[in-house]
């Protein structure tokens, strides 16, 4: 204590010996021109350093930047004049007439109407099961890493090597329409579920056969991420395991929510390729999906109606992402507060 | 009783203000009262009691857990039957297979859009082939090169896209990471709304340049927009701004240069982030159905993804075997990098 005592009684003189010295020395006033100078110098310096970084920045980003570039933005431009164009050999300029030619074309409404009610029942389903699931594994139930690695095979498994079960299942002669409880409950003997009216519901299931293990993952990363103090404090109050949840882990969920919410929206528009294995290039109506309509236009070569088709589905795409971005960040700061 | 008790505290608390402590009666405790006898039947019916209120307790829990337990694994089963029962069937003979299963695609409702017969008979599911037989896969290997070479002409696409991608990946998000300025973030966010657009959007762009420069119909036109696809830039970054600014910091003052803070700190904090991303770059692409069905006209440069569901009834004795062989690459990386995927999964959706 003393020792201590000395040496905090030493700097202090030290220091203040040092600001004497430094008042004397340094002159407060600088002559205008010697201060100018220094400040130019300053300023060259700074400059220098902001140059050097913002060469570092370009220099790492250079590589993915020019790919990107010329890979994505350059054709997203040349995809807005093809746009506006007569068709690919007369480059008249003919407004937004490709536009209204696709929008009022039966097959874009009819493929956009399906992935669109296609990715609104298969988010909430998968954020829901994916959500029970994770709870059901985070229960106290031994093996549950096991479970975790189980329930994680399907996403590694291609779709191509899937598709044969899937036949195997819910063709006119499958295995499904063997046991009669199933067809029966749809008001059928047999159901060819590909080509009926319930082709959403066996694309819905295998959907959720294969990603709800990811979105699983993400939902136990987040309820490991929960205090435990909060939830047994809670407990001693005496909240219930519903009031716990609901009120406890739902907030320290949201964005996980928000995220898988997100990360299902995408992998709902890749289940095309499930319906183009299983059904190549003209399924049943319901089926139809926008790739599908692009595909075809592909395949007529017709330019300027695909690449106005792929700018509205840009724009909209971006509103609907930047829409729940917005959505989530102004949710976030209702749960911070 | 409670007014009484009340009362008594107020006028204790008013003596007690004025300085005049008055002693309480002692109360005397509930077990005081009784008998050294009553007092031990007392703790001896207690202790049963509690022991059946323990028991009662720990039994609804095994009950509960017993429930948990069959949900998961039934969860489980539905989750992993499909791979289960692909790698049995795979081993039965094509005699045993085109017996089972012939029916089924006979009626194929796909590609023969409507040749479907429809027939009274269902088959019903067998798992255990009658005799195991590696005839499928002695088929597939040396009677049918087709498979194989779509089998390579996978790998030669996703190799050099997972490689490709993960060092422009790394070098793009340490730039984004460490050089963080406000109007950067627009360009970060723009790749973020890239990363997420479907394949609807992006195809169409990737078919217009890959027309541009003649790559069309080689795999090329897949290989180059999948090396500067930005989805993995955006998780890289998360992770690389995670790295603490001290450990930077300390090493520009021990005199590493740029290029040296990359390789020796950036990279290695973030190896099970590569890894991760690596994998699940791996199984995207290994998947991919969109991109080779536009930009590939050839039949002979189509993937095995394409390829597989194009069986038809002469070939369905060694489809079992080809789907089976097609997954096993991915599993084998998902056996092996299972902890690096799953903290990779885990950490891209916790902030």
């Amino acid at each position: 204590m003393q020792v201590k005592f000395n040496m905090d009684k030493n700097r202090n003189e030290t220091t203040k010996q040092d600001t004497k010295k430094v008042r004397n020395i340094t002159p407060v006033d600088l002559d205008p021109v010697q201060r100018q100078r220094l400040l130019a110098q300053k300023k060259k310096l700074h400059r220098r350093r902001k140059l050097r970084e913002w060469g570092l920045f370009t220099g790492y980003l250079t590589p993915s930047l020019a790919g990107v570039m010329l890979f994505f933005f350059l054709p997203l431009l040349m995809l807005l004049k093809t746009s506006v164009q007569k068709s690919s050999t007369n480059t008249d300029f003919i407004g937004f007439r490709n536009y209204e030619r696709v929008l009022t074309n039966d097959a874009f409404i009819s493929a956009s109407k399906n992935t669109l009610v296609f990715a609104l029942l298969a988010v909430p389903l998968a954020v829901l099961f994916s959500l029970l699931l994770a709870l059901l594994l985070n229960s106290g139930i031994p093996g549950k890493s096991v479970f975790r690695s189980i329930l994680l095979n399907p996403m590694m498994v291609p779709v191509a090597s899937v598709v044969l079960i899937w036949q195997v299942f819910f063709s006119y002669n499958g295995v499904i329409n063997g046991w009669e409880w199933i067809p029966h409950l749809f008001g059928h003997d047999k159901i060819d579920w590909l080509k009926s009216d319930q082709a959403q519901l066996v694309i819905l299931i295998m959907f959720l056969w294969k990603n709800l293990g990811y979105d699983m993952v993400l939902f136990l990363a987040a309820l490991n991420n929960i205090p435990t103090e909060i939830l047994e404090s809670a407990m001693m109050d005496g909240a219930g395991a519903f009031k716990r949840f609901f009120a406890i882990k739902m907030h320290y969920l949201s964005p996980t929510i928000f995220f898988v919410a997100i990360m299902s929206l995408i992998n709902s528009f890749k289940i095309f390729r499930e319906v183009y294995l299983l059904t190549g290039d003209y399924p049943y109506d319901n089926l139809y999906m926008l790739q599908h309509f692009m595909n075809n236009q592909f395949t007529h070569l017709d330019y300027s109606k695909l690449s106005a088709g792929a700018i509205i589905m840009c724009v909209v795409m971006i509103f609907i992402v930047g829409g729940l971005f917005f959505f989530e960040s102004k949710f976030d700061a209702d749960v911070e507060e | 009783m409670d007014d009484q008790l009340r009362a008594r505290r107020r006028k204790q608390a008013t003596l007690a203000r004025r300085n005049v402590y008055i002693e309480t009666p002692k109360t005397e405790s509930f077990f005081e009262k009784m008998s050294s006898a009553e007092r031990d039947a007392f703790f001896a019916k207690e202790r049963i009691r509690s022991a059946k209120a323990i028991k009662r307790r720990s039994v609804k829990k095994k009950i509960l857990i017993g429930i948990g337990l069959l949900l998961a694994t039934a969860a489980a089963v539905m989750a992993i039957i499909p791979i289960f029962y692909t790698f049995l069937n795979s081993f039965m003979s094509s005699a045993e297979i085109s017996g089972n299963y012939g029916v089924i695609f006979q009626s194929l409702s796909g590609h023969a859009r409507d040749g479907a017969k429809y027939m009274s008979k269902t088959p019903i599911l067998h798992l255990v082939p009658q005799r195991v037989s590696l005839e499928q896969y002695k088929a597939l290997m040396f009677n049918s090169p087709t498979y194989l070479f779509k089998f390579w002409n996978s790998i030669i696409m996703v190799v050099p896209i997972v490689l490709g991608q993960m060092v422009i990946a790394c070098l793009a998000s340490y730039s984004f990471a460490r050089y963080r300025k406000r109007r950067r973030e627009v360009l970060f966010f723009s790749y973020i709304i890239l990363m997420l657009m479907p394949f609807q959007v992006t195809l169409v762009p990737n078919y217009m340049i890959a027309d541009k420069l003649n790559l069309l119909n080689t795999f090329w036109a897949i290989i180059l927009p999948g090396i500067f696809s930005t989805f993995s830039i955006f998780l890289l970054t998360k992770y690389m701004r995670q790295i603490p600014s001290a450990y930077i910091e300390a090493a520009t003052l021990d005199g590493a240069t740029e290029w040296q803070i990359f390789t020796k700190i950036a990279l290695p904090t973030c190896k099970s982030a590569i890894f991760a991303l690596s994998i699940l770059l791996f199984i995207d692409y290994w998947n991919m159905v969109e991109q080779p069905i536009v930009l590939l006209t050839d039949a002979d440069k189509q993937p095995l993804s394409v390829f597989l569901s194009q069986i038809n009834d002469a070939e369905i004795g060694i489809a079992f075997a080809a789907s089976a062989l097609y997954m096993i690459p991915p599993l084998l990386i998902f056996l092996r990098g299972e902890e690096y995927l799953v903290e990779g999964i885990s950490r891209s959706g916790v902030k």
